[in-house]
């Protein structure tokens, strides 16, 4: 058949249509599950945020479980007893959890348009965040510099590759929040600068989410064993 | 004491146009067997085993499928849009009995063919002993790109070429040296892989005696085609022979002799060692001994690695 | 200063290579001139490299996957050549040639051909069939779909600059490692599938948010065309999978880097672990392309047999279910590696059970076609010949789901055989479909028939010609991967299946006259109302090719199949429903942020491979200035005024009414 025959079939039997006007919902009100139409910016953007946050989710958890696999294939090296400084994780927990709730006076502050508080809860929060790395790498330099580094046994692969993915985000978080305060700065609480902070602070408590999951099954376990 | 063989899977009560399949696939299987070699000619319990189970699920899956397609050419071919004979039911897109049977087909054959794979999986286990019968040491070692067959027992090695005793059961401990292999003998069945670190298991057994080729299945670099080996199965009688003259000709494989092995190299022809250092599988499969150096960097070969020149 | 980068990286000494490479660069290069001295080069940067709009962005994907079908496609001329020379004899292809070109044979065929395929019918159709403008994130589509571009891009620049993987398409270690393959090969790969990884992975986000959260008016779950729901569950799978790939890849890369231990030979590492990993991806891969694939044909299925898709409850549980226990039979990929009864039993079973939705699926397609009036286009011969090849291709996976039976066929030529079967009868299948299906929707006029079904029937005889030999050769004892053999039992079917190549080649050569001879015959060929099929679903209601916003007006859905409900009530109204009022309408604007970031990831990539760390360096400060200067954007939308827009659709309705009118004629 030719392109331009198009059949157009008449009906066998008349089916009633349902010709009664659709509800009308105000856009704001729309979720997205066809009632009002496609849901508006701030839920699209948020609800697609989580999805990456899920996937990431989901890359950590690829290396928890090769931390499960490898945790006891130590080489005859130091294990995880020999090498932790609980104490100096706790610190490290105590400035990503204060770093955190200051991301959230900064988010209350982002939602009742207060720029001075929104600078300093960010600046805050940075700091903060920049302590739990600085303790970090001084961990890992400490680690290292005793023969304990990822290329002396797969427990310690594991655990450098595990605890390093945590701490690459934090500073591509660092990065980002850098930017938000810049953009802040520059342009003031303009909608989508306000959806990206959003964002920003779901990546930031996450990442607490994580750390609480690494501590426990990295550091205190480790030290049982 | 006989060999305990892999029972058939009974197969059920079935329709003459089954049947006729099922001796399709046997005259198919015939003709490839004819052809000589592989699963479906096989020389050994496991292999027939395997082979019996396979057939057995090829049956029952053309029990579906062959009316599938059929099903599917022929309303395709009638419902066509220029034979008017056909009924049109523009409006009709569900039926509740239909999605049962629908559901239930692919179900039931498949909770059948599941409870097959489940046995199958526990009888034709690799690990699995074959019988209570003393079963032939061998110890298995994949190295770049040749085989190494040790038997601890007799005290001797041989290279790319297993030979074994015709209905005695072989029990094969495998490990590398290098890379992750396996170990393959089409006619004699299971294949299994080799990691360098761990001892893999498998046993198989010869019930009539020939020259079954052997291979590597995984590939494991520029060699991988080369690491071919033959698997002989002679009489009990010939097997003896065959120990002692290799225990009294050739050289021992010594710590130095294992080191030369460890190199790369590929289209050896076999042969063996008279003498084997004790517990060198064990040694080699626990990593007291390190695994073979990768390729040697020539000129010709070396873009862009890493390694110094 | 440039890393381990010489000039001994191009094989001067390496004809094949060599001079192939040559060819492509020059027919690349003469390509850039033709387009630079026709003037092109604005439009293309304009309408096209920094288009956001999904539907462009769709067909850039079936482009690339195209392109590398012909490259993947070469490199199994080669390896079927090979075979057929190398009986007793060393071939042309030496190992260290033969195994690259295997190994980029199956790289580029799933990673760059058959997914890029998919997301770009998937990016193409699905916000049309949900009665919207665009995904929810337009210039993130834009990155997606550039990143993969530049994984294909590096992996084709392996053949000219030093040399791909010799590892096979999934790099198993410690072959993979730094001490087996000390070269720049394996690097290639990594880096090449971590940077189009992260496009899918973008596409992925991108259309899960679409299909969940922006649907037209009315448009609720049991109102959604079986293509959207597919879609959801590819990528709903694409984002549950993929970053697993990203892991274990990232584990490798650390291992061959950093002097990590997760997989090596010695310090502890495991090797069985990455086979674990990469095959908890593997295998949720291949559904994400056969469930894009199965939507295809639902919808062509349905579109021509006259009739509404047979069972939409039961073909939507199908898919869902398929989704979720994709994750559960990953060890059937290494039986053999000595698991024991239960752990192989178990997954075994699992296998069995994911048979189920698929067999359903079959079912109704067939119940699809009964009592319906089936009209024989070409993408109705794809998806019959799918659904014949498809079962084929089932039933030996039925079979190697079998432990006992994979014991003595893992790795075997019938496993190639058997994914070849599936992957070809339904994603190839599913995209050349889909192809002939939705090409008149995106360009106005529908593909040459003729042409069209002769590459089918090359196609399908080819295929079966090429891959039923591979199943004897693979029951005679013959593993994957060999470049020569002894074997005088394997030699008469490894040429038969060469020659059922040749046959393939004739089914490509004849699309790509297919294609020629339609541009030229577009005029003729036209479809001026856009719906050529007699479409059920919305994406035939736009003109053909749809204006950027898709929609005069999101249309408010009341049924299933909702165009099928519109045209019914115009047919008996003898009209068609009243003008809307126009409105004026946003559409995001224009970026370059994708080919530029897609650049940056280029460099870095390169940079990585041959280790020159000052220029990955440069590049990752690129890219994240690419995405200041994205973020710090002030105009981000069009405005395209209620007079285009009430143009535009006027001359849809105008060509619409006329069309009603010569039926009721």
């Amino acid at each position: 058949m030719s392109a331009s025959d198009v059949t157009l079939r008449l009906p066998s039997s008349p089916v009633a249509l349902d010709l009664r006007p659709a509800p009308i919902i105000e856009p704001s009100e729309a979720t997205g599950h066809g009632e009002g139409g496609p849901a508006p910016k701030r839920i699209v953007v948020s609800y697609g945020f989580w999805i990456f946050l899920l996937s990431d989710i989901v890359m950590f958890s690829a290396f928890f479980a090769g931390y499960a696999v490898l945790a006891g294939n130590v080489a005859g090296g130091p294990t995880a007893a020999e090498l932790f400084d609980v104490r100096n994780v706790e610190i490290e927990t105590a400035c990503l959890l204060l770093s955190s709730f200051c991301c959230g006076v900064a988010t209350l502050a982002v939602e009742q348009r207060y720029e001075r508080l929104t600078q300093v809860a960010l600046l805050l929060t940075g700091l903060l965040g920049l302590a739990f790395l600085s303790l970090e790498l001084r961990e890992f330099a400490g680690l290292i510099a005793q023969g304990a580094g990822p290329s002396r046994s797969a427990f310690l692969s594991s655990f450098f590759a595990l605890v390093g993915l945590h701490g690459a985000h934090v500073t591509a978080g660092l990065l980002w929040l850098g930017t938000m305060m810049a953009q802040f700065y520059a342009k003031g609480f303009r909608p989508d600068i306000c959806r990206r902070y959003f964002c920003f602070s779901l990546f930031w408590h996450v990442l607490d989410v994580i750390w609480v999951a690494i501590f426990t099954i990295v550091y205190l376990l480790g030290v049982r064993t | 004491m006989p060999v305990r063989r892999w029972s058939v899977v009974p197969v059920p009560q079935i329709r003459s146009g089954a049947g006729r399949i099922i001796s399709v696939t046997a005259l198919v299987s015939g003709l490839l067997a004819g052809c000589g070699g592989g699963v479906l000619n096989p020389a050994g319990p496991v292999g027939q085993g395997e082979r019996t189970i396979l057939l057995d699920s090829l049956a029952i899956m053309l029990v579906i499928v062959v009316p599938t397609v059929l099903c599917t050419l022929a309303v395709a071919w009638w419902y066509r849009a220029s034979n008017r004979h056909a009924a049109y039911a523009p409006q009709w897109a569900y039926s509740g009995r239909l999605e049962l049977l629908v559901w239930s087909i692919p179900a039931l054959v498949v909770l059948f063919l599941g409870g097959t794979a489940w046995i199958g999986s526990h009888e034709l286990d690799p690990a699995k002993p074959l019988s209570s019968r003393r079963a032939l040491e061998v110890q298995v070692v994949a190295l770049d790109w040749k085989w190494l067959f040790i038997y601890p027992e007799e005290h001797i090695a041989s290279v790319n070429r297993l030979v074994a005793p015709v209905g005695v059961p072989i029990h094969l401990r495998l490990t590398s040296a290098s890379v992750m292999n396996v170990f393959f003998v089409p006619q004699l069945g299971s294949q299994i892989y080799a990691m360098n670190g761990m001892v893999s298991q498998l046993n198989l057994q010869a019930d009539r005696s020939g020259t079954f080729h052997g291979l590597a299945a995984q590939i494991n670099g520029d060699g991988f085609s080369d690491m071919t080996f033959e698997a002989r199965a002679v009489s009990p009688g010939e097997f003896s022979a065959w120990v002692a003259s290799t225990q009294s000709d050739g050289a021992p494989l010594d710590a130095a002799a294992y080191r030369l092995l460890l190199r790369q190299s590929a289209r050896i022809a076999p042969y063996t060692y008279r003498a084997v250092t004790p517990a060198l599988f064990e040694a080699i499969a626990s990593q007291e001994l390190p695994s073979g150096e990768g390729p040697r960097l020539t000129e010709a070969n070396d873009i862009g690695s890493t390694q110094e020149k | 200063m440039l890393g381990k980068l010489t000039w001994q990286a191009i094989p001067f000494d390496q004809p094949i290579p060599l001079y192939s490479a040559g060819f492509v660069g020059l027919m690349l290069l003469a390509v850039l001139l033709w387009v630079a001295l026709k003037g092109y080069v604005p439009y293309l940067w304009r309408e096209w490299i920094t288009s956001v709009d999904h539907k462009r962005i769709g067909v850039m994907y079936c482009v690339l996957a195209l392109v590398m079908l012909l490259r993947g496609f070469i490199d199994a001329l080669m390896m079927r050549s090979q075979q057929a020379l190398a009986f007793h004899a060393a071939g042309y292809l030496p190992p260290e040639h033969y195994n690259q070109v295997f190994s980029a044979h199956g790289t580029i065929m799933i990673f760059f051909v058959a997914m890029p395929f998919m997301i770009g019918l998937m990016n193409f159709v699905v916000p049309l069939q949900l009665g919207v403008r665009d995904v929810a994130f337009p210039t993130f589509n834009s990155v997606g779909f550039w990143l993969t571009a530049a994984g294909a891009l590096l992996v084709n620049i392996s053949l000219v600059v030093g040399e791909f993987s010799r590892a096979g398409w999934l790099p198993y270690p410690p072959l993979s490692e730094l001490q087996y393959s000390p070269g720049v090969g394996v690097d290639y790969y990594l880096w090449a599938l971590q940077i189009s990884g992260l496009g899918t992975l973008i596409g992925g986000i991108n259309l899960v948010t679409t299909i969940l959260k922006t649907r037209a008016p009315g448009m609720c779950y049991r109102r959604m065309p079986v293509f959207c729901w597919t879609s959801l569950a590819s990528n709903m799978l694409i984002v549950a999978a993929f970053p697993i790939l990203t892991a274990t890849l990232a584990m490798l890369i650390l291992d061959r880097y950093l002097g990590f231990h997760f997989f090596t030979n010695e310090a502890g590492g495991n090797a069985m672990m990455f086979v674990n990993l990469i095959w908890a991806w593997g295998h949720p891969e291949v559904y994400i392309l056969a469930l894009a694939a199965f939507g295809v044909f639902s919808e062509v299925v349905s579109t021509f047999s006259g009739k509404p898709l047979f069972g939409y409850r039961s073909m939507v549980a199908a898919t869902m279910s398929i989704c979720v226990l994709s994750f559960m039979v990953w060890l059937h990929h290494f039986f053999t590696m000595g698991a024991g009864g239960d752990v192989n039993g178990f997954f075994g079973a699992m296998t069995m059970i994911i048979a189920v939705p698929t067999g359903v699926k079959v079912f109704n397609w067939l119940f699809t076609m009964y009592r319906g009036r089936v009209r024989f286009s070409v993408p109705m011969h794809w998806a019959i010949g799918f659904i014949v090849t498809f079962v084929i291709g089932g039933m030996t996976g039925v079979l190697l789901a079998v432990p006992p039976a994979d014991f003595v066929l893992h790795n075997s030529l019938f496993l190639i055989a058997h994914f070849h079967n599936v992957l070809i009868g339904a994603v190839l299948f599913g995209a050349f479909a889909g192809y002939n299906y939705w090409f008149p929707k995106a360009f106005g006029f529908t593909l040459d028939e003729r042409l069209g079904k002769a590459a089918f029937w090359c196609w399908f005889v080819g295929f079966y010609v090429a891959f039923l030999p591979l199943y004897a050769a693979g029951l005679l004892g013959m593993t994957r991967r060999l470049q020569h053999y002894d074997q005088p039992q394997w030699h008469p079917w490894i040429l038969v299946a060469g020659v059922g190549a040749l046959i393939i080649l004739c089914g490509i050569a004849l699309q790509g006259a297919q294609l020629f001879v339609s541009i030229r015959a577009r005029r003729r060929l036209s479809v001026p109302m856009g719906d050529p099929w007699d479409g059920r679903t919305l994406e035939w209601a736009t003109p053909s090719p749809p204006p950027a916003f898709n929609f005069a007006v999101l249309p408010n859905v009341k049924g299933e199949e909702p165009y099928w409900g519109m045209k019914r009530k115009a047919l008996e109204a003898m009209h068609l429903s009243p003008e809307p009022s126009y409105q004026p309408i946003e559409v995001p604007r224009n970026s370059p942020t994708g080919f530029v970031t897609a650049f940056f990831a280029f460099v870095l990539g390169f940079a990585l491979i041959w280790h020159i760390w000052w220029m990955a360096g440069l590049a990752l400060i690129g890219a994240y200035a690419t995405f200041v200067v994205f973020a710090w954007r002030d105009k981000v939308e069009e405005v395209i005024p209620p007079g285009d827009v009430a143009r535009i659709d006027r001359a849809n309705r105008a060509a619409r009414a006329l069309a009603l009118q010569e039926i009721h004629a």
